[in-house]
């Protein structure tokens, strides 16, 4: 299980927990303002956007080679990015704080 | 917003489209009511991935929906599904259900979208396990019949973006799949031929069978399977036939209540159509598109979302105007296609190999113009390819096709 703290850009902070899923399904699911998920979770519209607390970015591991081209669509993108689509849940994400890059 | 919050909003169609503007009303202030009618009784849910990791994996419907159920509830989006609405009577501002239900509105969306065209091909209406590819319960139809198969012989009429991923997608789960097209190329409207050409070949090398030209004139059921024949005397046994061939429009609702529609619903910027009070969006909508000058109709969930903000915005009293550059993927086995922008009247095409043997691009050019990018396993090339169309900056043709130029903004730009 982890728990995961959303903080939108209006700063609200929302902490939800999962066992396993995607990061942007679970913020669908919870409706965290921001993370729309267009594209079903496939890196084709990067409306998943998070930025990852630098503390945090280890856990998660950095951009792959494709977010981090499609991460170039978002002039706010930095080197804490990530698709949150293609961050899987597993019990080593507990903890973690996402900042909601929209 | 005050002075909406005794207004209503209806919206029919729940889908890409209607329910992001759902969302967006509420982003934008909306106070008063919205209601939402949909003839599809699940739960709102993705469509693309319908042919694509949806069919062939076994998550269900739940892992698949565009928000939850709460969320509706949350933002009191009054959300009614299985609920066919009939008809538009904008004397009254009302919408009539299925059930003879009279409901008002003060502003209404239409976001009816489209359904999958069934050709008039004799004997299709009793062959055997006859599917398109539209709706969920289209997908549970598919996989229940392919389980149930003993011989699993399929065939894919239409060459399209979605008879190639449903082709691909059952080829997975271990089927014969052979595609028929009519026309002498898969693909044929939407890409450069050395697209098609790749897709073809991509689709062979993974054991499909893609036929061109097979203009499919009849089909007749034999021991509890199918014979489709073609004009020019082919035959094929299949045991499921699958059919995407393209799309008709959902307008009669629109065209019944003297809403102007054309090859679409004609919207203007705003998404507003000839009723001040009724809006039209996504894939039912007919609009011009600022940046390549033109009127058109899209089938895309960009297209279905970005129109989505436009009407929610304008609802609320703002005045957006819709000024997007279209774009839209395809995921076929292994291989990722973006794309971005129109290519239709191009008159050259540039293809750029990268030197990792498997990523290319095409980028399609009417002089000096770039027009589109086809990307394949290439997100470096679809999001340069968008920065300069949205720019309309001018591309080094000479730098592009070298692929010892680094992809960057300022190594392409023609200066
Ligand atoms: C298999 C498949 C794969 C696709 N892949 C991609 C892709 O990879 N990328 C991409 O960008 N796009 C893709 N698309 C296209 C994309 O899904 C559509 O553009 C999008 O769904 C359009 O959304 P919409 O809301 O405008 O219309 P629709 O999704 O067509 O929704 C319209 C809704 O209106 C309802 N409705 C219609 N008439 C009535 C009525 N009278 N009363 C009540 N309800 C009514 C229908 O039940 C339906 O739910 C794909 C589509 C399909 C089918
Ligand atoms: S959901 Fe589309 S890129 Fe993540």
């Amino acid at each position: 299980m982890a728990k995961i703290t959303f903080v939108t850009s209006d700063g609200e902070r929302t902490t939800v927990e999962a066992e396993s899923g995607t990061v942007m399904a679970l913020a669908v699911e919870n409706n965290i303002k921001g993370i729309d998920g267009d594209c079903g979770g496939v890196c084709s519209c990067a409306t998943c956007h998070v930025f990852v607390e630098p503390e945090d970015i280890e856990t998660t591991g950095r951009a792959s080679d494709i977010e981090e081209d499609m991460l170039e669509l978002d002039d706010n993108a930095n080197e804490y990015s990530r698709l949150s689509c293609q961050l899987e849940i597993d019990d080593s994400l507990d903890g973690i704080v996402l900042q909601v890059a929209k | 917003m005050e002075v909406t919050k005794t207004k209503t909003c209806v919206i029919i169609g729940a889908s890409h489209a209607g329910v992001n503007c759902a969302f967006n009303l509420r982003k934008e202030g909306w106070g008063g009511a919205i209601k939402m009618y949909d003839a599809d009784p699940y739960l709102p849910y993705h469509r693309p991935p319908l042919s694509k990791a949806y069919l062939t994996s076994d998550d269900g419907l739940d892992k698949n929906l565009l928000k939850s159920a709460e969320a509706y509830e949350k933002e009191e989006i009054d959300l009614n599904l299985g609920v066919k609405v009939n008809s538009i009577n904008r004397e009254n501002q009302t919408i009539v259900l299925e059930d003879d239900t009279v409901t008002k509105y003060d502003k209404l969306v239409i976001a009816t979208g489209a359904r999958p065209i069934i050709p008039p091909i004799p004997g299709i209406d009793t062959a055997k396990h006859v599917f398109p590819l539209r709706t969920a319960t289209d997908v549970t139809n598919i996989k229940e019949t392919f389980q149930s198969l003993t011989s699993k012989n399929i065939v894919v009429i239409g060459g399209g973006y979605i008879g190639l991923e449903t082709a691909a997608s059952l080829k997975k789960l271990g089927a014969d799949v052979t595609i028929l097209e009519r026309e002498a190329r898969i693909l044929q409207r939407v890409t450069a031929p050395l697209m098609s050409d790749y897709f073809n070949q991509l689709h062979d090398e993974n054991g499909v069978s893609v036929l061109t030209g097979k203009n499919v004139n009849a089909i007749q059921v034999e021991d509890n399977s199918n014979i489709v024949s073609c004009s020019d005397g082919s035959e094929f046994k299949a045991d499921m036939i699958i059919v995407g061939v393209g799309i008709f429009v959902n307008k009669e609702l629109a065209e019944a209540s003297g809403i102007v529609v054309k090859n679409g619903i004609l919207v203007n910027a705003q998404t507003q159509t000839n009723d001040e009070n009724i809006y039209a969006i996504g894939d039912c909508s007919f609009h011009h598109n600022p940046h390549f000058d033109r009127y058109v109709r899209l089938e895309s969930v960009q297209n279905a979302v970005d129109q989505s903000k436009v009407a929610a915005a304008s609802i609320c009293g703002n005045t957006p105007t819709y000024d997007t550059i279209p774009w839209f993927w395809s995921d076929q086995y292994d291989v990722k296609l973006q794309m971005v922008g129109l290519s239709e009247g191009y008159n050259e095409v540039i293809k750029r190999e990268e030197a990792d043997g498997k990523s290319f691009s095409v980028w399609y050019f009417k002089d000096d113009e770039l027009l589109a990018v086809d990307a394949v396993n290439n997100a470096k090339a679809y999001v340069f390819g968008t920065k300069f169309i949205k720019d309309s900056l001018q591309v080094d043709k000479v730098k592009l096709s070298n692929s010892d130029t680094p992809m960057k903004l300022g190594e392409l730009k023609l200066v």
